[in-house]
């Protein structure tokens, strides 16, 4: 008894409340995105509103479970964890049931549980395990390999499922191994090429070729601050590409401007590399390196994607970008979105009041656009409200991660703070025309049990972990 | 120890720098950029227009001339659509795969936010079965329309018919949008205004598969529309009725004018065509097979832009004119030597020499010819006395447009002095030079309209008003609206149209039109003319009006290539008189009627008439 007060009484009740704020502003939103004149009553547990207010009395009830629980437990049991997940998920495909065209649900009673929302939460107790052993050594061969089996496994068990989109939050693990030490050029150059990859795909490798060069213009000219090497880059640059482009168009040839630009930026990185080389310019030669490097995979991808992959393999990049997924062309869904947040103005239009909510022009609207309602309905001050309680629930995170002595309290933390974070940024970012329609909900807010509780055993993990931050956790 | 701790601010910072990023577009969407409250307005809000009911037209005893029937128009609205089944649509709506097609393209063209038409005018039978279907086709739905319906077939070309309006149309006139009905001709294009009524709209809130889901606003933007206001004519619908029967298969026009009101009581252009054909989904089709009948021309309206010589006629006004200006006396006499009679042959036999009223009576080119020359000689030049004489045909209407309502009615022609003087130089002219003017032949256009309202001023002993189809406007609450008309005196003492007015008498009782036209229960006043005309046979004519005193009726009548006005154009105007003024046909005339009705003068044989 005694012990069990101990816990109550270092839990985080900030965090606690901000979490207890998300879910009820959450649920109101859902009532008004998919309000229905003839079941008026938000606990009418026939709607999805009055199933939302089950789910959340049951994901306190499992909050309070976690805390309840020995911290230790964890501790010990993270790989276990790990396992029987990943047993689960691999158990799926012959058990599971097919929701929204991913075979990823486990249907039990009436019920239906995504093994791979807890897979976020059994991967980020394996890996804080792993990390906070003694031998473990960020930049040794051993250590990557275990490393990347341990986020591989799931990730590809997730994208056999046909669920792409949770597959990727797996990506963001790599901010937790460059906080515990990754080498930073690691982060870089895998933002750059998730960069390059997305702009290509959504734009094309013309446009992005450009975006690129223009990049690497400002950043040329920011390292030394000599314009004249810039203006004669972009001259070389500039004038090659017109050179091929007009004799093309006078000789009515009907090349692809694609390769002009190619060309133009083979020339000109060629003459500047020689040029770095011989006056020994480091920096430089890195810039043009990097820069070249990343048209070649711009145009490579272009290439694959259309010449190599098959249809079904194209149709599932598509269907990841949310280029494809469109039924009524292009952005669509992005527009409506957009048209239902920027009408709420700066107050919104008031409770149940939204025109665009209510008459079903955002799709999914109580589930991955349900930022929409808040758009809508509370206007600036409420979607500013939403994204400072998320801001604040992540600072406060890191804080509490911060402050563990134990790595392995600080490593999950952190695992709790970026996956939180990715979906935040991807799902408000979709809403707002900022990130491809990737479908991932936002926690905590989204409807669904399934999410809703895994996010919740994800979060109270942590924050049983946090309470006992004045104990030894040892193994 | 923790040799990366400071990397925890790089974390937080990338996680506020996205904070950061999503504020300042919430800010720029939320309330920099006003479009998107643009947009989601123009997401929910449907505006419906609500078509009034075209207003009826009615003939003088409020019977019913043009009505409208329900029709339905299917619309779609391209954004909303989703796949279908093409070939059951065509099948319901009965339009060919093509068309379709076509028209979903040009929709598309259009806007695909806002509706358009796909199939216009669908009757109710083919709706019926439609409504039931339409659940099918997200992105389609109904719009009631309204369309003309002609109880009968009468009077196409005077009451005009009402087509889409043109893009020059909508540009210009903001009431008008693309796909709504005008007026294109006669009485609907002349009173559009009065008949359309106003448009109401409807602002509904529409769901994303547009379904209607309350008002927009509470509607307070809403309008009611405005019912068409009726159009109560001087028309006598069984009289139309009835001249249309009688100029079966004749070409031609008839025109009859209650004298005291200046009403157009009948206007008939032979041959016409059922103004039903150019009402619904075949009205293109229809317009164009009849625009391009070149022989008949149905969309004609002679009564109007028919410009025949007036002929023997015309002798009346000469008549009244030389009187009013004591040119000649009522006693004075002219000899008369009949085919070889100089300069003016005159085909009549007849005693000789005669006076005015004989004169009339007999229509001696001789006699007109004589008194031509004196009215031609009153003044010190021929250029001063043509003006004079000029001054007064142009009084009784003539070389004007007499309707305010049909556009397309024609002036005539009466030629100016400058016109002789062009021809032969001034000075070099006299009535010798123009002698045709005499009979009304030569340069001298009327129309049957202008020919009418000679009789109907003569009628009236001095006046007469602007002729008009419509006496008044009867709005929503049937409360009517008289309109008014100008009246015009003409310079001509009484006892001068008593003396003309005597030789029509005359004209229909002591020659032979005696067995055909004259009437045992009213005095006949009337005039033939047989139009030496440039196009073939003469044409048959008559001007007449009945009774003689406190006149009921003015009447004209043309038939063209029919030969002897006393053969056609009489017998058919004293028919037309004695049905309005009787209510029916005397039995010993039944026998004239039918061979009336019966004579086909279209496809004879043209005999070359030697002059």
């Amino acid at each position: 008894m005694e012990k069990k007060n101990n816990v109550w009484e270092n839990v985080d009740w900030i965090t606690i409340g901000i979490y207890l704020a998300m879910m009820f502003i959450g649920w109101i939103n859902i009532y008004a995105a998919v309000y229905n004149e003839e079941h008026k009553s938000i606990f009418d547990m026939t709607q999805v509103y009055g199933k939302q207010l089950m789910w959340i009395g049951a994901a306190v009830f499992i909050a309070v479970l976690m805390i309840n629980t020995d911290s230790k437990f964890f501790v010990t049991f993270a790989f276990p964890i790990y396992i029987a997940i990943t047993f689960l998920l691999i158990l799926v495909p012959f058990i599971g049931t097919t929701i929204n065209g991913a075979k990823s649900w486990i249907q039990i009673g009436s019920f239906s549980l995504q093994p791979s929302e807890f897979m976020k939460m059994a991967t980020s107790l394996a890996l804080a395990r792993y990390i906070s052993s003694y031998n473990f050594k960020m930049h040794s061969w051993k250590s990557m390999a275990t490393l990347a089996g341990i986020l591989f496994i799931p990730v590809g068990l997730i994208f056999l499922q046909n669920d792409t989109g949770s597959a990727i939050v797996f990506g963001v693990f790599l901010l937790v191994l460059y906080r515990e030490g990754l080498n930073g050029i690691v982060l870089f150059f895998s933002f750059l090429i998730v960069l390059v990859f997305i702009l290509t795909m959504i734009l094309d490798p013309f446009i992005t070729i450009l975006i690129l060069t223009v990049a690497a213009f400002i950043i040329n000219y920011l390292m030394k601050k000599k314009w004249q090497r810039t203006v004669i880059a972009i001259s070389v640059f500039v004038g090659v590409f017109t050179f091929f482009y007009l004799l093309n168009y006078f000789l009515q040839g009907t090349v692809d401007p694609l390769y002009f630009l190619m060309f133009a930026a083979l020339v000109t990185c060629t003459v500047f590399f020689i040029w770095a080389m011989v006056l020994k310019k480091r920096s430089l030669a890195i810039l043009i390196g990097i820069y070249f490097g990343s048209v070649l995979f711009s145009v490579s991808v272009d290439y694959v994607f259309h010449n190599i992959m098959e249809e079904h393999q194209r149709n599932r990049i598509n269907e990841l970008l949310g280029i494809q997924s469109d039924i009524h062309g292009t952005g669509y869904h992005v527009n409506q979105s957009k048209i239902a947040i920027g009408s709420g103005g700066l107050f919104g239009k008031g409770f149940l009041q939204g025109t665009q909510t209510k008459f079903d022009f955002v799709p999914e609207q109580s589930t991955d656009f349900i930022f929409c309602t808040v758009g809508e309905e509370w206007g600036f001050l409420g979607t500013t409200t939403v994204v400072c309680l998320f801001l604040g629930l992540l600072m406060r995170i890191i804080f509490l991660a911060e402050r563990n002595r134990s790595r392995f309290s600080r490593v999950y933390g952190y695992c709790v703070a970026v996956i939180l974070f990715f979906h935040f940024a991807v799902n408000i970012g979709m809403t707002i025309g900022l990130a491809p329609v990737i479908g991932i909900p936002l926690p905590f807010f989204s409807y669904g049990g399934s999410s809703l509780w895994s996010f919740t055993v994800l979060l109270f993990v942590f924050i049983r972990l946090d309470a006992s931050r004045f104990e030894q956790l040892s193994f | 120890m923790d040799t990366f701790s400071k990397r925890k601010f790089i974390v937080a910072g990338i996680m506020l720098a996205i904070g950061a990023i999503f504020i300042l577009r919430l800010f720029s969407i939320q309330i920099t950029n006003k479009t998107y409250k643009q947009f989601a307005t123009r997401n929910v809000l449907r505006r419906i227009t609500v078509f009034p009911a075209r207003g009826y037209i009615l003939d003088r005893n409020e019977k019913l001339m043009v009505y409208n029937k329900a029709a339905y128009d299917l619309m779609i609205i391209p954004r909303e659509t989703k796949a279908f089944d093409t070939l059951e649509l065509c099948r319901i709506v009965q339009l060919e795969r093509q068309d379709l097609r076509d028209a979903i393209r040009k929709a598309k063209q259009y806007s695909k936010y806002k509706p358009s038409i796909i199939a216009g005018q669908i009757s109710p039978d083919v709706y019926a079965p439609l409504q039931e279907k339409l659940y099918k086709y997200p992105g389609f739905f109904v719009q009631t329309r309204t369309l003309r319906e002609y109880p009968s077939k009468s009077a196409a070309q005077a009451l005009g018919f009402v087509g889409e309006v043109n893009q020059k149309i909508v540009d210009t006139d903001h009431y008008y949008q693309s796909g709504d009905y005008i007026g294109v001709s006669g009485l609907e294009k002349a009173y559009e205004k009065e008949l359309r009524g106003i448009k109401g709209v409807r602002n509904s809130m529409v769901d994303v598969h547009n379904r209607v889901k309350g008002k927009y606003n509470e509607g307070a933007e809403d309008t009611t529309a405005v019912l068409g206001q009726n159009l109560i004519t001087g028309f006598d619908k069984d009289l139309q009725a009835y001249a249309e029967l009688l100029m079966t298969n004749k070409r031609g026009a008839i025109v009859a004018i209650e004298p005291s009101t200046g009403e157009i009581m009948l206007m008939v252009s032979a041959p016409s065509y059922d103004p039903n054909l150019l009402v619904g989904r075949q009205r293109s089709t229809n317009y164009s097979i009849l625009d391009r009948d070149s022989i008949n021309k149905p969309m004609w309206n002679r009564a109007i832009i028919g410009r025949y010589p007036p002929g023997s006629t015309f002798k009346l006004a000469n008549a009244l004119i030389a009187l009013e200006e004591h040119a000649i006396s009522p006693s004075d006499r002219f000899s008369c030597a009949g085919k070889v009679n100089s300069p003016i042959k005159c085909t009549h036999s007849h005693v000789s020499p005669l006076a005015i009223r004989e004169g009339i009576r007999e229509s001696c080119n001789s006699f007109f010819w004589n008194t031509f020359r004196q009215i031609m000689s009153h003044k010190s030049n021929s250029a001063e006395s043509y003006q004079t004489w000029r001054d007064y045909i142009t009084s009784f209407g003539f070389g004007t447009k007499l309707n305010p309502e049909l556009s397309s009615e024609v002036k005539g022609n009466i030629p100016e002095v400058a016109l002789y003087d062009k021809w032969y130089t001034p000075g070099h002219w006299n009535s010798m030079t123009i002698r045709s003017l005499a009979i009304g032949q030569g340069e001298i256009e009327a129309t049957p309209l202008q020919m009418v309202n000679l009789v109907a001023m003569i009628a009236n002993r001095g006046f007469y008003i602007e002729p008009h189809i419509v006496r008044a406007i009867q709005d929503v609450n049937r409360e009517v609206r008289l309109l008014q008309y100008e009246k015009r005196e003409v310079n001509i003492r009484p006892e001068n149209f008593s003396i003309v007015i005597g030789g029509m008498q005359a004209v229909i009782e002591e020659t032979k039109l005696q067995y055909t036209v004259k009437n045992e229960k009213f005095i006949i006043c009337g005039k033939t003319g047989t139009v030496q005309n440039p196009h073939g046979a003469d044409h048959s004519a008559f001007v007449g009006f009945a009774p003689r005193d406190n006149p009921k009726i003015a009447i004209a009548v043309f038939i063209e290539n029919a030969g002897f006005g006393a053969t056609y154009a009489a017998p058919i105007a004293g028919l037309l008189m004695e049905k309005f003024l009787n209510d029916s046909i005397a039995p010993k005339r039944k026998e004239l009627e039918q061979k009336l009705i019966e004579t086909d003068l279209l496809n004879v044989v043209e005999v070359k008439k030697k002059l």
